[in-house]
């Protein structure tokens, strides 16, 4: 399984921990189209705590993070 | 020492408070962020603030700005803010720049500064603004906020933090903010801000990222 976790306003209506068996995504970008999230939502992909973009591979066992764009003022 | 900063000892020394009359801070941006951002460094006690903003307040500000009212309505924010910084603390020497921070003024507008605040609204101003940091070679302390979020982040010179907080084609999809999200946020950029004012050791380069909602903090990077 791989471990996605929501952070922010990406939590609103997944909540904050979810699984997704391993099989269904190759790639960061594939868990993003499995949760409908489009790639401009996502500010900041960490893969295992590091800095990763939706193009970088995934795997069994793997933590994925997404954090949304905050930027107001 | 005076009285107005007595209870500012035991937190920070005397020679420390000394050292922040001494100090020059830029803030970027007069609105929710920057109108607590200045409010905070006025009663801290720094020599001079710096802040610049092109805005006007409109109804909407309201919920949040610190510096907005009623009777503020159409004022420019900058105005607003040496109002404000003339009845909290008039030893402060506070310039007040009519001005939104822009890729031709930006690095003039900060030049000789000691720290830079980002009270910004937008990833636009922020990439120039860090741009301009980078320039003059002067640390910048980020700050955000969205609906219940906020963070904040030191950006060192030769850093490029701002990059990774922002990708490009990043896009700011809400507007929404609460009247404690900025307070909140200005306090993580304030103490920031007063460690290296005072030459206090810090970790650069994480962000430190706060959901009020769920009472978590993360710091990334």
């Amino acid at each position: 399984m791989i471990e996605v976790r929501f952070f922010s306003t990406l939590r609103e209506g997944r909540g904050k921990i979810t699984q997704v068996p391993a099989e269904e995504a190759s790639t960061a970008g594939d868990l993003l189209y499995h949760f409908g999230i489009p790639a401009e939502e996502v500010a900041i992909l960490l893969i295992n705590g590091f800095h990763s973009t939706p193009a970088d591979n995934v795997k069994d066992g793997d933590i994925i993070s997404l954090f949304p764009p905050v930027g107001g003022g | 020492m005076e009285e107005r900063y007595i209870r500012n000892l035991g937190a920070l020394t005397e020679k420390e408070c000394t050292l922040l009359h001494t100090k020059t801070v830029f803030v970027a941006g007069c609105g929710g962020l920057g109108g607590y951002l200045i409010e905070m460094l006025l009663r801290l006690g720094v020599g001079t603030i710096r802040a610049a903003d092109g805005d006007t307040f409109e109804a909407s500000n309201m919920n949040r700005q610190l510096l907005s009212s009623p009777s503020s309505l159409g004022q420019p924010k900058a105005e607003a803010a040496a109002a404000r910084a003339a009845l909290v603390n008039p030893d402060v020497r506070f310039v007040p720049i009519p001005e939104f921070v822009t890729e031709e003024n930006a690095a003039e507008l900060i030049r000789g500064c000691d720290v830079v605040l980002d009270a910004l609204d937008n990833i636009g101003g922020r990439r120039i603004l860090a741009r301009a940091c980078a320039k003059e070679n002067i640390p910048l302390i980020h700050g955000a906020i969205c609906g219940w979020s906020a963070q904040a982040a030191v950006i060192l010179p030769g850093d490029d933090l701002i990059d990774r907080i922002y990708p490009e084609g990043a896009r700011l999809s809400s507007k929404s903010s609460l009247s404690f999200t900025p307070p909140f946020c200005a306090a993580l950029q304030m103490a920031l801000c007063t460690r290296i004012l005072t030459g206090r050791p810090l970790e650069s380069g994480r962000l430190y990222m706060a959901d009020l909602l769920d009472m978590e903090m993360e710091s990334i990077f």
